[in-house]
């Protein structure tokens, strides 16, 4: 078996949300140095503030403030800070029930270190120098031996409330294909397409992905195919593609090669965009140092049977 | 409930640190050949076919659909996908038969960690407004919980290092799993929880079959009776849950029957020691019980599959004669926030 492949897969994207009044108004009031909660039907206030009783599932919207300072009522030392997380030196997590609140938010302490965290201890927030109305306005919590603040009793009205945010994600994998599409990539390093054949039902998979989708059994029998096949149907793609050098229109097709069972698909180059037809026999083009066929050209025989590939479609 | 259904087979994998050789299919599939051929069904005997995994453990999208490329799916088959545990993969399948659509049903999960950083990856599931952004990792969650059980009194180091050498002796037998026999308690991962109190990150998968009534007799000398199966949730913040409990799984287990007549076994999704300690005080579970035979998720933690293995674990034992009444329990999200519990019987 050739050598694992493996490549870096980074998934990064912004996720766009948009804040009930209640999320709204307490990460507005972060922003505003002011920390909201909501009352329950049962006089409880729970803080962080969310839009529904959680045990009643009531909507509950009678925002009150509580104060920056409050008490530790778990905590765990994060000696090794991960990406993302609050504080880049060791820090304790926390869940904190600040003064006025019946329940816990939870963020980080910046700390000393273990020995200086218990539980019970007192503790304020630190805000953040820049906020924009997110949990992270927050920059942390830090120890406090002062008495608990007095909050002014805001009326969570704000000018100019956020009404959503934008939640960045990153995670970082290490792909790797799997046997079957190694060997296929591996083989296409030599400028050879190499399938798969279902010991069940003989059909040749193309790329080979490991398994007969038929008949649920893996696929083993490697089978050269190609090079060259037949167009079974295409596309006239009229819109540039970001990131794309290839002039519009071009064809796009479903290529069977010969000896597959299962149509690829590939650019057609080499002939006119409005000559392209179903049953072109076609042939792969390498560029140099190109990890598989930059596109298909005619290869010129009379096209082929509809017959020979009805099946393929 | 009219209709009687049961655990008629079994099959999981190695669970292994890296399985970077093969594609989740590649995976999955001898353990799918494997449940079939223990009850000598085909693809095409099953009626309804359910799974559980999730894209973001790999970071491939759909790999589901591709996976289902392993059961043979040719004719059309009737089938259903959740992005949870394979245990509620089950839950889906039990309903499926009782509503007497379909008299089997082939259950299977999987899940490749090995991919991603896995203690980020979970946190993508926390909500994303006052949790996710700060990215608390899963390990850091479950050692939260963890202090707050010390602070009670209902733990110490030394016992929750007790509990995962239990675990791990116990799969000394079991050679699926990834860390058995000796396994030092090591240094603190996130205090208090030391690299003993964690489950290893692995990768597997497993599978399940379900019948009802007769056919269950035809399949398995033996059938793993489900007398009783619920699944119930707390609330997700974590500010507002009483993180030294479980209302959750001791609901289920009510409704699911386990209170009304003491099980022999119980197979529990525990991945942390700690966790541990929290479900044997809401399961009520005295030291009669035989708790986790097969080493648990301290010794093997394919997540998606390790809820599904718990089922399939306790069934197996009703199936080699080794209990006559089992809990199976399967969690879900942070500190135990969802929990699933059924109970199996074997008929003598």
């Amino acid at each position: 078996m050739p050598e694992v492949l493996k490549a870096p897969l980074v998934v990064e994207f912004p996720f766009t949300r948009s804040l009930g009044p209640v999320q709204s108004a307490f990460l507005t009031g972060l922003r505003e140095r002011v920390v909201l909660g909501v009352k329950t039907g049962d006089g409880r206030v729970l803080v962080p503030p969310v839009e529904y009783d959680p045990v009643t599932a009531e909507e509950i919207r009678d925002l009150v403030e509580v104060a920056p300072t409050g008490t530790v009522t778990t905590w765990a030392w994060n000696h090794a800070p991960r990406r993302g997380q609050p504080l880049d030196t060791p820090f304790a997590w926390v869940l904190v029930k600040l003064d006025g609140g019946d329940t816990a938010l939870l963020h980080a302490l910046d700390a000393p270190g273990p020995d200086a965290v218990h539980t019970g201890m007192r503790v304020r927030v630190r805000w953040a120098a820049e906020r924009e109305g997110a949990i992270t306005d927050i920059a942390c919590f830090e120890p406090y031996d002062g008495e608990a603040a007095e909050p002014p009793g805001h009326s969570g009205e704000f000018e100019d409330a956020v009404t959503g945010i934008v939640a960045h994600a990153r995670l970082d994998y290490t792909y790797s294909p799997g046997r079957a599409q190694i060997a296929y990539i591996a083989a296409l390093s030599g400028r050879r397409t190499v399938g798969e054949r279902c010991p069940s039902c003989r059909k040749v998979y193309v790329p080979p992905r490991g398994a007969c989708p038929t008949c649920g059994v893996a696929t083993s029998e490697q089978v050269e195919v190609g090079p060259a096949g037949t167009v079974t149907t295409f596309c006239i793609v009229n819109i540039k593609a970001k990131n794309l050098d290839i002039e519009v229109p071009y064809v796009y097709a479903h290529i069977a090669l010969d000896g597959a069972d299962l149509a690829l698909h590939g650019r057609i180059g080499g002939i006119p965009y409005d000559q392209v037809r179903m049953g072109l026999r076609v042939e792969p083009v390498w560029t140099e140092g190109g990890r598989y066929p930059d596109h298909y050209r005619p290869t010129g025989e009379p096209d082929a049977d509809y017959e020979t590939y009805k099946e393929l479609l | 409930m009219t209709r009687e259904i049961a655990v008629v087979a079994f099959a999981q994998s190695d669970t292994l640190r890296t399985t970077e050789e093969q594609s989740e299919v590649e995976m999955l599939m001898p353990v799918l050949h494997d449940v079939l051929e223990q009850t000598g069904l085909k693809t095409a005997d099953i009626g309804f076919t359910c799974s559980g995994s999730s894209d973001y453990l790999a970071g491939r999208a759909f790999s589901f659909t591709l996976a289902l490329d392993g059961v043979g799916a040719w004719p059309p088959i009737s089938e259903s996908h959740v992005e949870m545990d394979g245990a509620w993969a089950l839950y889906e399948a039990w309903t499926k038969l009782l509503t007497g659509d379909a008299d089997t049903a082939l259950v299977y999960s999987y899940g490749k960690s090995s991919p991603g950083p896995l203690r980020d990856v979970l946190t993508r599931q926390l909500d994303p407004y006052y949790v996710a952004p700060l990215w608390p990792d899963s390990v850091a969650l479950a050692a939260l919980q963890a202090q707050a059980l010390i602070d009670a009194g209902d733990t110490d180091e030394s016992a929750l290092a007790a509990v995962a050498a239990r675990c791990r002796t116990d799969a000394s037998v079991n050679s699926r799993a990834q860390l058995r026999g000796s396994v030092p308690q090591g240094d603190y991962l996130v205090r208090p929880l030391r690299t003993g109190d964690c489950p290893p990150i692995g990768d597997g998968a497993a599978a399940v079959i379900l019948a009802a009534g007769e056919r269950a007799r035809e399949l398995c000398a033996r059938p793993a009776w489900i007398r009783g199966i619920d699944h119930r949730i707390d609330a997700h913040a974590l500010g507002v849950r009483d993180l030294t409990d479980s209302p959750s799984t001791r609901l289920a287990a009510e409704k699911a029957g386990a209170f009304e007549r003491p099980v022999d076994t119980a197979e529990l999704h525990a991945p942390f020691t700690s966790q541990e300690v929290v479900l044997r005080k809401a399961l009520e579970l005295d030291d009669t019980v035989r708790v986790n035979p097969s080493g648990g998720p301290l010794a093997a933690n394919p997540i998606m599959a390790a809820g599904l293995v718990r089922i399939g674990e306790a069934a197996a034992r009703i199936h080699r004669g080794e209990s006559d009444r089992a809990l199976a329990h399967a969690t879900s999200g942070p500190c135990l926030q969802q929990n699933l519990v059924a109970v199996l019987e074997g008929e003598s």
